[in-house]
């Protein structure tokens, strides 16, 4: 009882504390000569678009129906039209490609491309990401030389060098010799750099299951491939499970580090929508909040992973 | 020793060092016949359970010759998953695996190595579950089963792939006192079926009751051999006298 109260006291206290910094954000922001405009915000994330529809042929516009136009035309016949907002009135008379109205729908702003292309460049790259990690994990821990140098020297390699360094060398060295588009070179550097990590994850996830799991696959005749695949790897992945969400993680935020080679993801979006609307706080404000919402949801999911995958251990 | 039809498992001059240069085993010979229960008994250290392990090459030989229905397991040439899917063996730890039920444990080997389709499989499994007393937990992830429990469902995943030899290393020494029983009765009743048997254990009574034959181990050697009464009654070395005043 007396420990409920407690945790109750201190749920308040970080509430309180929480509304505290915001306050205190607010208050020396207001210090600051900063015309706040959050108005704009929500037309870069949707904005309604104008389509202008033109006539189709010469005529005359006869009614306005459900919506639509009818357009009766110089040999006779009567076509009708979609449109949402007309500018003629009935008896007008138009020739092809006279403008007959518009109509509107809603479409992403600049700042949801670029959050679409954030998670496009961002999927992709975990894949191949894990696949190379997969792959190189297991090589380190193989007693062949060649696999274990070649693994190690790659991880040594991409480990101690920039990602940003990386970006550039996949972009311009790589990607001109195999002629790679910006965003097949983007995703690669990425994949390169977290697939080092990745590696290194699931080869600590593979050498902490017990070596007895491994031996009595090998007294039953399995083989090596058996032994990965079906003993292994699926207890080796519920283990590393959380790091590995952490590492997707990190590549999301650090695909923003890709806007350096011009790809249009989020980052580069926010800072196309700075350069023309003059509110860097709120677009900065929104780009973070954006991120925050993927890591964030990525972060639910392993949670839901992981207590699914509790159930037999 | 020639290469005799009567024998399963050959064992040449088998030498092992580790890398620590600990010598685990010395000029080893054993020649064990279809349907003979072999005992191992000796202190830890040895060498029992690495001679156990080398029959099924968990444990290579540095020299000698270990020959396998016919076949030299020690030459590198030869395909060892084959040979050990007849070679079915039950660790001290039992080493069931967590991510699966007991039902998938029994089954999974069954399709990967022997082929088998997935009812033939699960028929066979709930054969042997239900031999092994267990078949009520079918369903179960190990985590819910007692230790002798788990025992259990490792016999019947070895069984499962109807292997010629079995091999029990210190099957029943991690096993709460009272689980030991059902364990040494299962092992016994193998026995009387006529399974080719060689057993490392430290229970003297399953090995005077179900054993054709005793090993008598120590530090790599092969010290004594033969039947029950010879070992227990009338043992000729001191150091075996020594080790059965101690732990009987």
């Amino acid at each position: 009882m007396n420990r409920k109260k407690n945790t109750l006291f201190w749920n308040v206290a970080f509430f309180a504390v929480i509304i505290g910094i915001g306050f205190f954000i607010y208050k020396a922001s207001l210090k600051i000569n900063y015309t706040w405009n959050w108005r704009a915000v929500p037309s870069y994330l949707v904005y309604k678009a104008q389509h202008e529809i033109d006539s189709p042929a010469n005529g005359v516009v006869e009614k306005f129906k459900d919506g639509k136009l009818y357009l009766k035309s110089n040999k006779g016949k009567v076509i009708h039209i979609k449109i949402e907002h007309p500018v003629l009135k009935v008896g007008a008379v138009v020739d092809a490609g006279d403008e007959l109205g518009y109509n509107t729908s809603y479409e992403p702003g600049p700042l949801l491309e670029g959050l679409y292309m954030t998670i496009k460049v961002s999927i992709v790259s975990i894949i191949i990401a894990l696949i190379i990690g997969l792959i190189t994990g297991l090589m380190r821990i193989s007693e062949n030389p060649l696999f274990k140098n070649l693994s190690t020297v790659y991880i040594e390699l991409v480990r101690g060098t920039p990602l940003l360094v990386q970006i550039f060398i996949v972009y311009f060295f790589i990607g001109t010799l195999f002629n790679m588009t910006r965003f097949i070179a983007g995703a690669f550097a990425l994949a390169v750099f977290e697939g080092a990590y990745i590696a290194e994850i699931i080869r600590a996830g593979i050498q902490s299951i017990p070596k007895g799991q491994t031996e009595a696959s090998l007294a039953l005749g399995m083989n090596y491939f058996q032994i990965m695949r079906y003993i292994i790897i699926p207890q080796a992945f519920k283990r590393v499970l959380p790091a590995l969400a952490g590492q997707f993680i990190s590549l999301i935020k650090d695909s923003s580090l890709l806007s350096i080679i011009s790809l249009t993801e989020l980052t580069k979006a926010g800072r196309e929508v700075v350069a023309s609307s003059f509110s860097p706080f709120e677009i900065w404000f929104t780009v973070a909040a954006l991120y925050f919402v993927v890591t964030y949801g990525l972060s639910l999911l392993d949670r839901y992973l992981e207590r699914r995958l509790a159930g037999d251990e | 020793m020639n290469d005799n039809s009567d024998y399963i498992i050959v064992a040449e001059q088998v030498n092992k060092t580790y890398p620590n240069g600990v010598k685990a085993l010395r000029d080893v010979s054993l020649g064990v016949k279809k349907g003979e229960v072999v005992v191992i008994i000796g202190a830890s250290g040895s060498g029992k359970t690495t001679f156990l392990r080398t029959i099924n090459q968990l444990e290579t030989i540095d020299s000698g010759r270990i020959i396998v229905e016919g076949v030299d397991i020690t030459d590198p040439k030869t395909n060892l998953t084959k040979i050990r899917a007849d070679i079915g063996m039950v660790f001290q730890h039992f080493n069931v695996f967590p991510h699966l039920t007991v039902l998938e444990n029994v089954m999974l080997a069954q399709i990967l190595v022997r082929k088998r389709k997935k009812e033939d499989a699960k028929r066979v499994a709930i054969e042997f579950l239900t031999k092994v007393g267990i078949a009520d937990k079918k369903d179960e992830y190990p985590t819910n089963l007692s230790g002798g429990q788990k025992q259990r469902v490792a016999i019947a995943r070895a069984l499962a792939m109807h292997p010629k030899i079995m091999l029990f290393d210190e099957a029943t020494s991690a096993l709460d006192p009272e689980m030991v029983g059902g364990i040494l009765d299962i092992m016994k009743q193998l026995a009387k079926e006529g399974k080719t048997m060689i057993v490392v254990t430290h229970e003297m009574g399953f090995a005077r009751e179900a054993a054709d034959r005793i090993i008598y181990m120590d530090s790599g050697k092969i010290i004594e051999m033969g039947t029950p009464e010879e070992i227990f009654d009338h043992p000729k070395t001191d150091r075996l006298k020594q080790f059965l005043s101690q732990i009987l």
